[in-house]
């Protein structure tokens, strides 16, 4: 529910020299093959400067005198130079290129790493898709940067800063007047940078759009289908891919205009050189051989310069990536894990709930969805939670299993606050059936088994039967070895939620098994062979379960009735009944069947 | 290049054929420079007036600020074309696959088409940007070049030209490596959007099943695939310029032979050879741009072929050619001894109901006995691979798409709410946000209440999917968007799973009426919602084992009646403990 949702709002002044020390963070692991890239280049200019001077010998040496013996070798020579400069070349693009890939390679396990530790919260509010573009299109910008960008940019001012020295050693009065225009382009470039940096971040902001749209869109397609929505749905894209576009037309028109500027100061450097040096010339102080020389430094001078800026074009890219790769980094890890967490190789399953406030948003005042709740629940026992829809009965299972934690009280599994355990130690524990079932892309088998290698097949199949899904999985044509698309989505919903159920039961949680709306979608017949099962299970286990239809909470010690955020009541089915509160009142209506056959 | 390609540049070629024309006047005024910078020498040398030289120096700064101006307009007019292009084609793709059916997305992961519409959109956009204008630009470098080089002599022209047929083959040789090698790396890439993708829609059950580390080593393995590719693929293309720059030294290198020989010889002069050599090495920025724009194309190339796969894949489900459009449906159904198979297994066998417009209902069954798989025949989700769906006596496939489903109003088993505001997803199938018409629907779903409650109340933004909302509040929300339409058919498919007893009865309670004077069809497994239905099909394993009202059903004493006693049974066990004291 936070507003920002859709935002990934443009944020203020970045540092560069901080982004980029960061960034270069990430090449400092392969400072080695870099600085053998920056010896190929180098190497590789000296190859190709040996090249006129081959051209040289030949003609000073062979054509002009007209000796034509020996001029075979002098070629040869030269080929030999081109054959260098080749594998030099050859080997530094790759070098370069394996940089590149080390560090995205590097940089999107050290991101997805720290996604799979933000809590669940923060993917709430935060679409899919944007994270997508983080993991994947973002990292890729920052490949550029590092292939084409680091080496270049080197070469670049090792040769600028050679002319500068050239010029000034030559006439150092000329030098200085050649350079009147630099002052011209330092400003510009920064006027430049910073329309070109906010071009370059509204084209991260929107692509990020276009994605977090496209998978929402793509994965609801059926709907907007059914709901014959697809001309507004259109409308509603093309509006982001235009406003992509517009984003992309003013990065271009900052690069259109740079170039041409570069261009023509480069122009007026040369004119003053005419001008100036011309006049020198004239008067006698300088020769025109220099004058000549200046012209053509003169413009070498801007060609590293304008190349510079092309590379500045990948750099802002890059930069504009970086931003939102180091905010996404940088995002505080709201559910922590303690610095010396409990060790516990056992865990009874004794939960306690104390005077626990909780609220989704971080301004709870007026949405608290857990007000002041208190239980316990003993090692073994097994409970149930019932309750009117949006009571809050899933909510105490993401404070149980830590995906949320509480503004107010505590909650304690084992007598230690869950905060005190390492989450993932404690989710170990717990067997947890989601109202919500995902199935990922892949085997049947490896949705039960998830990543855990040591469940065997055997087990995954004991697990399977338990749950009464084998008599269905044995039916389809592979089996347990059978594809299950992105999401489940070419099994039936029951089928599903056996699948899930299965899981859960095959991780043989400790103590602890969750249920929350374990088999809504199921069918009497299996929902009784999964209850006896059931029953079994919940032996020497703490178990929680939750439900609405009250024959599925048939076998637990006791139940706690939720309402409105509230415990309103508690006791056995007996002890509730005989209350005739909330519970009495759901109790009669779902059974006013049986009532009305009695009466007949 | 591609037809499909062909035809979005086509529909651009104002803009390239502009573009073509400035940078011709550019390379032309580029040429003046080296001219004006020869009168400016000659100038200083002859001892010509300072004022000459102040003149000479303001034509150098004219022709450079002409030059910029036409480059702007160049860049502008080329580069923008591309982005248009890349703008269109995106436009086209989310048209088309808001044309597929069903099945093609259940078939292809998220991610995939993700990363389709973004990153091959950029490589093509490079392609028809970029590469085009580079493209134009090399060939007229080149013709530029080599008519200079025939005038100075024909034979050390020859020469060049001989060489030629070496970049092509460097182009044949590489060029389809490339492709093929770019063709694996997007394919990886996709790959690992897609997984990426899952990662986090599924977070819940990675966290809940302590899975990060198993889910890092599987995201590891196909980062590490992707940087292999990626530097098989670099290993092919990063020769491709350093092998343009040998080629054109390997011209040079003759040039230096033949021509030293001719000047030898006196067939033409030291200057002259010097002069070709030239533009010999006026044609090396094309040459490396060569190798360049041949990696945008190919890569572009291979991109489209992604994109295409995808615009080629025609709907299976689509408007019929000539569709009847009836002004408003009546809603009688019928199953014409339907049979359908998902990829050749049959999951619906024989089916044959009549439902009368008006009528309500109801289907019970085993867990995929094909329940799902029937409704969603109705609105055309899936077409039958046997016999017939009629709405109104018409086959379902002669109707039009959008009449046909804008008269039914179907609330999923599965729970799916847009990112938008409560009121934004209620009214997603209206025209025209009609609030009183979402407001309404969602009191007759009972969700009105709870609504009053956010601080927000319908302004609230449910997250993706609806995550920030209680089971029950996302699924009455489902079947508040569905009867926000006024469907003609309403089809709840297992739609009350997710809310308690009270709810589920004030529900149906609210919906009775509404349903009085709709065909209804309620897929449940409780006896206690379906018991009121005018007929209830009771399916088992794809076929229709009975069909009857409660009564009839039960006086049968088959399948229905079975069931029925079972969940008396559990009830009757639950009240006898509960009224033994
Ligand atoms: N991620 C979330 N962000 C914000 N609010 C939430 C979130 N999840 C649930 N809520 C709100 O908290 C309240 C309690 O939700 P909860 O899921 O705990 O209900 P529940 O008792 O499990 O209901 P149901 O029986 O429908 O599943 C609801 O009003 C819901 O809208
Ligand atoms: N898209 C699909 N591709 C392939 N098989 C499918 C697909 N959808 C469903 N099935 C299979 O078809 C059968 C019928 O599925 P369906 O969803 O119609 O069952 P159902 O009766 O609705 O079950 P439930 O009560 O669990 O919802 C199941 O065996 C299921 O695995
Ligand atoms: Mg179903």
């Amino acid at each position: 529910m936070s507003t920002a949702f859709h935002e990934d709002e443009i944020i203020g002044a970045a540092y560069d020299a901080r982004l980029m020390r960061r960034l270069m963070g990430y090449v400092r692991p392969y400072r080695a093959a870099v600085a053998l890239a920056v010896v190929l280049l180098l190497l590789t200019s000296a190859a190709s400067l040996v090249g006129p001077y081959i051209v040289r010998i030949a003609i000073d040496e062979h054509i002009t005198p007209g000796r034509l013996e020996g001029l075979g070798v002098v070629i040869l020579a030269y080929l030999g130079a081109l054959a260098a400069a080749f594998i030099l070349r050859y080997a530094q693009t790759y070098m370069m290129a394996r940089v590149g890939q080390h560090a995205m390679y590097d940089l999107r396990m050290e991101l997805l790493t720290h996604l799979q530790r933000l809590s669940v919260g923060f993917y709430t509010r935060h679409p899919v898709g944007r994270l997508v573009t983080r993991v994947t299109n973002d990292i890729e910008a920052l490949n550029e940067m590092i292939t084409q960008g680091v080496v270049a940019i080197f070469g670049d001012l090792v040769t600028l800063v050679g002319i500068v020295a050239i010029l000034l050693y030559l006439d150092w009065r000329l030098a200085l007047a050649t350079m009147l225009v630099l002052p011209v382009i330092i400003l510009f470039t920064a006027r430049f940078r910073a329309v070109a940096r906010e071009a370059y971040r509204a084209i991260r902001v929107r692509l990020a759009r276009i994605n977090a749209f496209l998978n929402e869109h793509i994965m609801g397609m059926g709907i907007v289908q059914l709901f014959g929505r697809e001309a507004r749905e259109q409308a509603r894209f093309e509006e982001l891919n235009r406003e992509h576009l517009a984003a992309g037309m003013a990065s271009l028109r900052s690069f259109a205009i740079f170039h041409p500027v570069v261009g023509a100061m480069s122009a007026v450097a040369v004119a003053i050189i005419i001008a100036y040096g011309g006049a020198q010339a004239l008067a006698g102080t300088i020769s025109v051989g220099l004058v000549v020389a200046f012209v053509q430094y003169a413009q070498r001078f801007f060609e590293p310069i304008e190349d510079l800026a092309e590379k500045y074009n990948i750099l802002q890219a890059a930069m504009a990536s970086a931003e939102r790769l180091f905010r996404l980094l940088d995002e505080p890890v709201e559910v922590e894990d303690p610095p010396a967490p409990v060790r516990a190789d056992r865990v009874r399953g004794e939960i306690e709930f104390r005077g626990v406030w909780f609220a989704y948003e971080s301004a709870p005042e007026h949405d608290w969805v857990l007000r002041d709740v208190s239980f316990h629940i003993r090692a073994g026992e097994s409970v149930a939670f019932v309750g009117h829809t949006g009571a809050g009965k899933s909510s105490i299972i993401n404070l149980i299993t830590r995906f949320y934690d509480p503004q107010q009280g505590c909650v304690q599994v084992d007598g230690h606050d869950v905060r005190r355990w390492d989450q993932r130690e404690l989710r170990r524990h717990i067997g947890l059936v989601l109202q919500d079932v995902f199935l990922f892309a892949g085997t049947i088998e490896d949705n039960i088994r998830l990543g855990t290698s040591s469940i065997t097949s055997e087990q995954v199949r004991r697990a399977a039967e338990f749950v009464n899904a084998a008599r269905f999985i044995e039916r389809i044509p592979d089996g347990y070895q059978a594809q299950v698309q992105e999401r489940g989505a070419t099994l039936s919903v029951g089928q599903k939620q056996l699948i899930a159920f299965a899981r859960a039961i095959v991780h043989n949680p400790d103590v602890l098994l969750v249920l929350d709306e374990a088999t809504s979608s199921v069918d009497t017949d299996t929902e009784i062979l999964i209850q006896d099962a059931l029953g079994r299970v919940m032996q020497n286990r703490t178990s929680i379960i939750i439900a609405h239809r009250l024959s599925t909470i048939q076998h637990v010690d006791r139940i706690l009735v939720i309402h409105k955020g509230r415990i309103a009541e508690e006791g056995t089915h007996r002890e509730l009944l005989a209350r005739g509160g909330i519970y009495t009142k759901l109790y009669q209506l779902q059974y006013r069947d049986q009532e009305m056959r009695h009466d007949t | 290049m591609s037809r499909r390609l062909h035809a979005y540049v086509l529909g651009h070629r104002r803009a390239y054929l502009i573009g073509f024309a400035l940078s011709l006047l550019s390379t032309g005024l580029s040429v003046t420079n080296p001219w004006v910078l020869r009168l400016a020498v000659d100038g200083i040398r002859s001892g010509a007036a300072p004022r000459l030289l102040v003149g000479l120096a303001a034509a150098y700064v004219g022709i450079a600020l002409t030059g910029g101006f036409i480059r702007y307009h160049w860049r502008m007019k080329m580069l923008g074309a591309g982005r248009r292009i890349e703008y269109e084609i995106r436009n086209d793709y989310f048209a088309h696959l808001q044309r597929m059916h069903q099945a093609f997305f259940q078939h292809t992961r998220t991610g995939d088409l993700m990363a389709r519409a973004i990153n091959d959109l950029n490589t093509i956009s490079r392609l028809v940007g970029v590469g085009i204008m580079h493209s134009f630009n090399t060939i007229f470098m080149f013709t530029a070049a080599g008519t200079l080089m025939f005038a100075i002599d024909r034979p050390l022209a020859l020469v060049v030209l001989g060489i030629l047929p070496l970049v092509s083959l460097v182009f044949v040789l590489l060029g389809r490596r490339i492709h093929r090698q770019y063709e694996q790396v997007q394919e990886q890439f996709s790959t690992l959007s897609a997984r990426a993708q899952e990662n986090f829609s599924g977070i819940r059950v990675v966290k809940a099943f302590a899975q990060e580390s198993a889910e890092i080593a599987t995201f590891g393995a196909i980062n590490r695939e992707y940087m292999t590719r990626s530097l098989r693929l670099a290993r092919t293309s990063g020769a491709l310029w350093p092998a343009m720059t040998l080629i054109l030294g390997g011209a040079a290198a003759a040039v230096l032979w033949q021509g030293g020989q001719a000047v030898v010889a006196g067939r033409i002069t030291l200057g002259q050879l010097v002069q070709f050599f030239g533009y010999l090495m006026m044609l090396s920025w094309p040459m490396i741009a060569l190798g360049w724009v041949a990696t945008i194309v190919q890569q572009g190339l291979a991109s489209m072929r992604r994109i295409e796969t995808i615009l080629d894949s025609r709907p299976v489900i689509a408007e019929p050619p000539d569709p009847v459009r009836p002004e408003r449906l009546r809603g009688e159904i019928e199953f014409r001894d339907v049979s359908f198979a998902y990829n050749g297994v049959p999951v619906l066998r024989g089916i044959n109901l009549r439902i009368p417009g008006g009528a309500t209902v109801a289907i019970v069954g085993p867990t995929g006995s094909g329940k799902t798989t029937l409704v969603s025949l109705i609105p055309r989700l899936f077409d039958p691979t046997g016999g017939a769906v009629l709405v109104d006596g018409i086959d379902v496939r002669r109707l039009s798409l959008p009449v046909l489903r804008g008269s039914i109003g179907l609330v999923p088993q599965e729970s799916f709410l847009f990112s938008d505001t409560l009121e934004g997803n209620l009214a997603f199938g209206l025209e025209g946000g009609d609030g009183s018409r979402a407001r309404e629907a969602a009191e007759t779903a009972r969700l009105a209440p709870e609504i009053a409650g956010f601080p927000l109340g319908y302004q609230t933004v449910v997250g993706e999917r609806g995550v920030t909302l209680s089971g029950g509040q996302k699924q009455r929300a489902t079947i508040a968007r569905a009867l926000a339409r006024d469907p003609g058919i309403l089809i709840l498919d297992d739609a009350l799973s997710s809310v308690d007893t009270r709810t589920e009865e004030e529900i149906l309670q609210a919906l009775r009426r509404f349903m009085a004077t709709r065909t209804s069809l309620i897929i449940s497994h409780r006896i206690s919602t379906v018991r009121g239905a005018d007929l209830i099909v009771v399916l088992g394993d794809g076929r229709i084992v009975e069909q009857g009202t409660h009564d009839a059903l039960l006086a049968a004493g088959g399948l229905y009646a079975d069931l029925y006693q079972k969940q008396l049974l559990k009830e009757a066990l639950e009240a006898d403990e509960a009224s033994t004291p």
